[in-house]
């Protein structure tokens, strides 16, 4: 018993993590129909400068406030990366889909070899609370604060987000802009003011999540983002292009499947179980879980 | 909703008018033969003994400078039959990879863990590659666009997850496994011997750039060029998409897979990185780098990119790049970061790739040569 409840808890820490990455995926692809490559960039710079924050920003360090202020540079960073990449190589794209890919790809490529460039291949030790290093006993199972941390995260950012789309101005032109894009310009509205506000949020989430990343894994890497991107991607298209609710159930279901599966099979069987979901849904159910068709 | 169309790609350029021909005619009769001269002197290029300071580190005829080569020609090659997929059907695939790491891992399994003869090897995982991209193939063509490029993003990466977990000890995980040329023919092994992987490599170049010609000057190629234009028009004349987009994908599969054995043979083993969705990205952006959906470009840019990924890391360590203070030498030396850049680049200012170079140089000169270029 206790190790079930442990290994829902660490899944739900992983599925946390992927729902930060995915949910901004899901919302630039639903609205802007840009497959983002870059989005690992923006984990990456995120967890980066929360890093360097730790230990060059005056009043930042690795515990407490400190701590908080850190985590709010990283994520202030990765905003910062998410709009200046759309407003100067996404907007000029405008409506090429194929071309805004590519930019991308080209993106996390170069972006990536930056940060290699920087700060080295090699993994760094991640600065933190020392109190997320211990466990909390819950019913019985010794469950890793860190991935409390990111669960607690991830349903505020849930909370957050939907709030958002749903009691704004923005969000509805969000909502609707989903829906579909045409109307809403031909209403009169901006959309690619939303375009660039979509991009921020989803910056800021990555950035988010590679900041409590870090403090989960207790490393920071170059390559991170673009491993984690995978499984986001894959959580993007079980849960539907542009749903946030439905990535938080894809996310919550892969990220459950693989931790099981990869404890009670062989290391690595979660992850294939993870793209045979996917190739189910497709299948079955080819706009996923809740969204629209994911033909586009 | 847009639909995913392949990147315009630059009309061919329009036929020379008949007075502007009269002192280039004889430049166009030999065209047609222009190819087989190129790959001529690719043949015989192994015989030079020139030094080209700066290019390369050695002579041609040496075996380091050959083996580069080698890799450039078989990249050359991956991108022509990627190209097949990308830019003559429009299907955006990011598992191409897969194919190609196929072909190497079973190479290099059925040669030094099960011990068959090269043949029998290289025959077995072509045809193994070639099924494999088919069952893929039929599972991920059920979708389209965008979610098609993620489904096959998808299962690259189980190949990738196999690959590096090492299930049955097959793989040799992280370290790669290395070849067991004891069973090879003496001719294809050894430093001395590279001469002949090189030519295996550019024989494998023109099987795919003949194979990619021909498909795509065939009826069938021209389907595929609909499908990449308007698909549903296709539908409406009656023929089967989902049937013309499979043939396409197992024959790319298929031509990568037989890269992936001739490659093992060059390198000497597999490492998991060429499992890597890194790969197929770095596929894509050869053939946008070339000129997706030209003959050529696809071609130029594979070598061009390979060899850059080699060359710049030297060009990274050099004094040049040193001396330069570590805000600009650090980047520099990450070729991924100078490909990357110039990647972004040709997406926005060239988006035909080198193949559209040509037609705009053209422009450029009888623009600025002006009247004397329009006698008659």
């Amino acid at each position: 018993m206790d190790t079930v409840i442990l290994l829902t808890l660490t899944g739900l820490g992983l599925a946390a993590l992927y729902f930060l990455v995915a949910s901004g995926l899901s919302l630039v692809f639903g609205l802007a129909d840009v497959l983002n490559f870059a989005h690992g960039l923006f984990l990456g710079v995120g967890a980066y400068a929360t890093w360097w924050a730790a230990g060059n920003l005056p009043g930042a360090g690795s515990d407490g406030f400190g701590f908080v202020l850190a985590v709010a540079f990283g994520v202030a960073a990765g905003t910062l990366v998410a709009v200046l990449v759309e407003l100067v190589l996404i907007r000029p794209l405008y409506s090429r889909t194929i071309e805004q890919v590519l930019v991308t790809v080209g993106l996390s490529l170069a972006g990536v070899a930056l940060l290699q460039a920087t700060w080295g291949a090699d993994a760094r030790p991640f600065p933190r609370p020392e109190w997320t290093r211990g466990v909390t006993g819950i019913l019985g199972a010794q469950v890793p604060n860190g991935g409390l941390l990111l669960v607690i995260a991830a349903v505020l950012v849930l909370g957050a987000l939907l709030a958002f789309l749903q009691w704004t101005r923005y969000g509805l032109v969000i909502r609707a802009g989903v829906e579909n894009r045409e109307m809403v310009t031909a209403l009169g509205i901006d959309v690619r003011k939303a375009f660039t506000l979509v991009f921020a949020i989803g910056g800021a989430a990555a950035a988010l999540a590679g900041a409590l990343g870090g403090v989960y894994f207790g490393t920071v890497s170059p390559g991170q983002g673009s491993s984690l991107l995978i499984f986001a991607f894959i959580v993007v298209v079980i849960g539907g292009m542009g749903s946030v609710v439905g990535s938080a159930y894809a996310a919550v279901a892969v990220g459950l499947l693989q931790q099981f599966v990869n404890y009670y099979g062989t290391s690595g069987l979660g992850d294939i179980c993870v793209v045979g979901l996917l190739a189910v849904v497709l299948l079955l159910r080819p706009q996923g879980i809740a969204g629209k068709v994911a033909t586009a | 909703m847009t639909e995913v169309k392949s990147p315009e790609v630059p009309a061919p350029p329009a036929a020379v008018p008949a007075e502007l021909t009269s002192e280039r005619g004889r430049w166009h009769r030999v065209r047609p033969y222009l190819p087989l001269v190129v790959l001529l002197v690719a043949a015989i290029l192994p015989y030079s003994t020139v030094q080209l300071p700066g290019i390369f580190e050695g002579p041609l005829n040496s075996p380091g400078t050959l083996q580069l080569l080698a890799i450039c020609l078989i990249f050359g090659g991956l991108a022509a039959g990627y190209d097949l997929l990308f830019g003559r059907t429009g299907m955006l695939s990011f598992g191409h990879a897969l194919y190609f790491a196929a072909g190497v891992y079973g190479t290099d399994v059925l040669i030094t863990k099960a011990g068959l003869p090269l043949w029998q090897a290289a025959l077995l995982t072509i045809s193994g590659g070639t099924i494999l991209a088919a069952l893929l193939g039929a599972v991920a063509l059920r979708t389209v666009g965008i979610a098609f490029a993620m489904v096959t993003l998808a299962f690259a990466q189980v190949g990738a997850i196999l690959v590096a977990r090492d299930f049955g000890g097959l793989t040799g995980g992280e370290e790669g496994l290395p070849l067991d040329v004891s069973g090879l023919p003496a001719g294809l092994v050894g430093v001395t011997n590279t001469v002949n992987l090189y030519w295996l490599a550019l024989a494998y170049l023109a099987l795919v750039v003949f194979v990619v010609h021909r498909v795509s000057g065939s009826a069938t190629g021209r389907v595929l060029a609909g499908l990449r234009d308007d698909e549903r028009r296709i539908g409406v004349l009656g023929l089967d998409p989902y049937r013309y987009k499979l043939v396409a994908f197992t024959l790319a599969g298929g031509l990568a897979a037989s890269g992936g054995v001739v490659y093992c043979l060059i390198v000497g083993g597999a490492s998991p990185h060429i499992t890597s969705s890194e790969l197929t990205l770095s596929l894509l952006v050869m053939v946008v780098l070339g000129g997706p959906g030209t003959r050529w470009g696809p071609v130029l840019g594979g070598i061009l990119y390979m060899y850059l990924d080699h060359r710049l890391t030297a060009f990274g360590a050099s004094d040049a790049v040193d001396s330069l203070p570590a805000v600009l030498s650090r980047p520099l030396s990450q070729p991924l970061f100078v490909l990357g850049t110039i990647f972004i680049l040709a997406v926005y200012f060239f988006p035909g790739g080198l193949a559209s170079l040509t037609p705009r140089l053209t422009l450029l000169r009888r623009s600025l040569t002006g009247g004397s270029s329009r006698r008659s």
